[in-house]
């Protein structure tokens, strides 16, 4: 009972503030939502006993990604985009795509229900602690899988390096 | 019968330390502010705050009433919303981190196994509050405090991240509390393990905490208050209690990590028993300099106050000795190691704050640009270094059965010869290096 209670709580706010992403016209506010959807979903990882994906998603999205949004979020004019059209003249045709799949997953959730085999929840013991087992599976099972992300970010991140560095 | 106590500890015991750290640390950070303000005119040759009580003793709850009945203002073209709630989330990331510290075995709201981490990132999320306060009042000053902060914030985070890692490999878990068990097993806190660890955490600590000698944002020479320049009254007090909230955390997050958390020192060692007494003798010293003072204060009620305060310190040290009588120990055994890990806990953070202050009165302001190559041309190639060593340390441990006392002081030899040559090697290029206009 409480913990539907707190999954739909996180839920609505994640959705509701996502959507007011969008749709609010100041630029800082919307970081703010986009902000308070992260942390509802951290909110979500941590009902649901994934301790280490919920605090990864609080350091790594609200407190990196998100500071350096804001961070250059600061540094633009807010005074012109606040006077530019917020959407382009298609938005309807997005806005009825959107309910188009929208309305696919409320059926394929509605129709599967009945059909699709769910499998029994494992037990909260299974996954404790959570923490080790996940860098057991990552160095062990997934250690090649891993190693190339980590690769493909350290490119990443020197390819940035190069482009921003000026001619010396 | 039993279970209903079991079930009605684990619901209340979280609840009632939730409440103790929400009251009591508004009075815990007007005392440090206290402190702070008696530690800086010592050092300056004067007295600091002494009219409000006997020394200055009740100065922060006067100045806590004055800025509670100050007026509140805000700016005109402030963005009134984000204005009022940017102090809120600074003091409620500040509070919320503190939940999964281990104030002694028994203290402690949460013990998550991401517990240290938890920490770290909640703290971390204070920044948004000086960002958005910075930001929303609508004023330049507060809008370069906030950038240099956030600047200052996203580049030291990763210094004393890459730290407390080093400490974290030692230790093997992320529970604050088994990470203070994981040194009463090993002998020795973390600090005498990786001592160059624990330098970069200090460094990049006071950096996190906008302490001078890094306090940018907000220094007051260049940016009135920097991000808090049009606040005041009750909103200008809660980014100050943040602030010293930060400082706490940051100082538990250092004890915790490299000072041995609860433990008192050489804990293992039934050749320095001896030490149990040190609390209560501490107290029993503190409560008997009161009594000293009494008489010399000028007024009646000083003198009474100061009477009051002696034995109230008394008190408490009766309360610290009562597990030392053999009779109450085996009545309540777990009475020993809550009060006396409590008492050393707290006895760290204060040192650890001490610190801080000491620094700050020693130190001159860096420059912005000095900030910034310090965190990333010295701090933060060393801690990746520093894991490096601990890392190779561990292996030479535990895989090729080294002994301690070879494999921790070596692998420290070797970081500390990458942070002289990272040293030397920065120096060598200030002197080729010419800013022009950079700031």
């Amino acid at each position: 009972m409480l913990d539907q209670i707190v999954f739909y709580f996180f839920a609505a706010l994640a959705a509701i503030s996502a959507v007011l992403v969008v749709t609010r016209r100041n630029i800082v506010q919307c970081a703010i939502f986009l902000i308070t959807a992260l942390l509802a979903t951290a909110g979500i990882f941590l009902q649901l006993h994934a301790e280490f994906l919920f605090i990864v998603q609080v350091i790594l999205y609200a407190g990196g990604i998100m500071v350096l949004f804001v961070f250059v979020i600061m540094l633009i004019n807010l005074d012109i985009s606040l006077h530019q059209a917020q959407y382009n003249r298609q938005w309807w045709l997005g806005l009825l795509l959107a309910l188009v799949v929208g309305a696919h997953l409320i059926l394929a959730v509605a129709v599967g229900r009945s059909v699709l085999p769910f499998g029994e929840p494992a037990p909260a013991t299974m996954l404790e602690p959570s923490t080790q087992i996940v860098g057991r599976t990552l160095f062990g099972e997934y250690m090649l899988p891993f190693e190339i992300a980590s690769i493909l970010l350290l490119v990443a991140m020197i390819g940035a390096v190069v482009m921003a560095k000026k001619k010396v | 019968m039993h279970a209903v106590i079991q079930y009605l500890i684990s619901i209340w015991v979280p609840l009632v330390c939730a409440l103790v750290i929400v009251g009591v640390l508004p009075l815990v950070t007007g005392y440090i502010v206290l402190m702070e303000r008696k530690v800086m005119a010592d050092m300056q040759a004067r007295l600091g705050p002494m009219r409000v009580g006997p020394h200055g003793l009740l100065q922060p709850i006067a100045d806590a009433v004055k800025l509670l009945i100050k007026e509140d203002i805000i700016p005109d073209e402030a963005d009134k919303a984000i204005f009022w709630i940017a102090p809120l989330i600074s003091v409620t990331a500040g509070m919320l981190a503190m939940s999964a510290l281990a104030i002694g075995p028994w203290f402690q709201i949460a013990d998550l196994n991401v517990g240290l981490l938890f920490i770290v990132g909640i703290s971390a999320l204070g920044i948004f509050g000086i960002v958005l306060g910075g930001w929303s009042s609508n004023s330049h000053y507060s809008l370069l405090g906030a950038l240099r902060s956030a600047a200052q914030l996203v580049s030291y985070e990763t210094a004393a991240g890459m730290a407390v890692v080093g400490a974290l490999l030692l230790a093997g878990t992320l529970s604050t509390r088994e990470i203070v068990t994981a040194q009463g097993d090993y002998g020795t806190w973390f600090i005498f393990a990786a001592p160059v660890g624990f330098f970069i955490y200090v460094v990049a600590s006071i950096a996190e905490t906008n302490r001078a000698p890094f306090d940018l944002p907000e220094a007051e020479s260049e940016l009135v208050a920097g991000y808090m320049t049009e606040y005041s009254g009750f909103r200008w007090a809660l980014y100050f209690l943040a602030e010293y909230t930060n400082m706490v955390v940051v100082a538990s997050i250092a004890t915790t990590l490299f000072l041995g958390g609860w433990l008192r020192p050489f804990a293992g060692t039934p050749a320095f028993n001896f030490l149990d007494y040190f609390p209560s003798a501490l107290m029993i010293f503190v409560g008997a300099y009161c009594l000293y003072r009494a008489p010399k204060q000028p007024v009646k009620v000083q003198q009474l106050f100061m009477m009051v305060l002696g034995l109230a310190f008394f008190g408490v040290a009766l309360i610290l000795a009562a597990p030392l009588i053999g009779r109450v120990n085996d009545m309540l055994p777990g009475l020993k190691p809550g009060l006396h890990g409590a008492f050393w806990f707290l006895l760290k953070v204060g040192s650890y704050i001490y610190l801080f202050m000491w620094l700050r009165f020693t130190f001159p302001r860096y420059r912005f640009d000095q900030l910034m190559r310090l965190g990333w041309q010295f701090l933060i190639p060393l801690s990746i270094v520093n894991v490096m060593g601990i890392g190779l340390a561990l292996v030479l441990h535990r895989q090729w059965g080294w002994s301690h006392w070879t494999a921790f002081p070596l692998t420290t030899a070797l970081t500390l010869l990458v942070a002289g040559w990272l040293g030397w090697a920065g120096e060598k290029k200030d002197k080729e290096h010419v800013f022009v206009g950079e700031s």
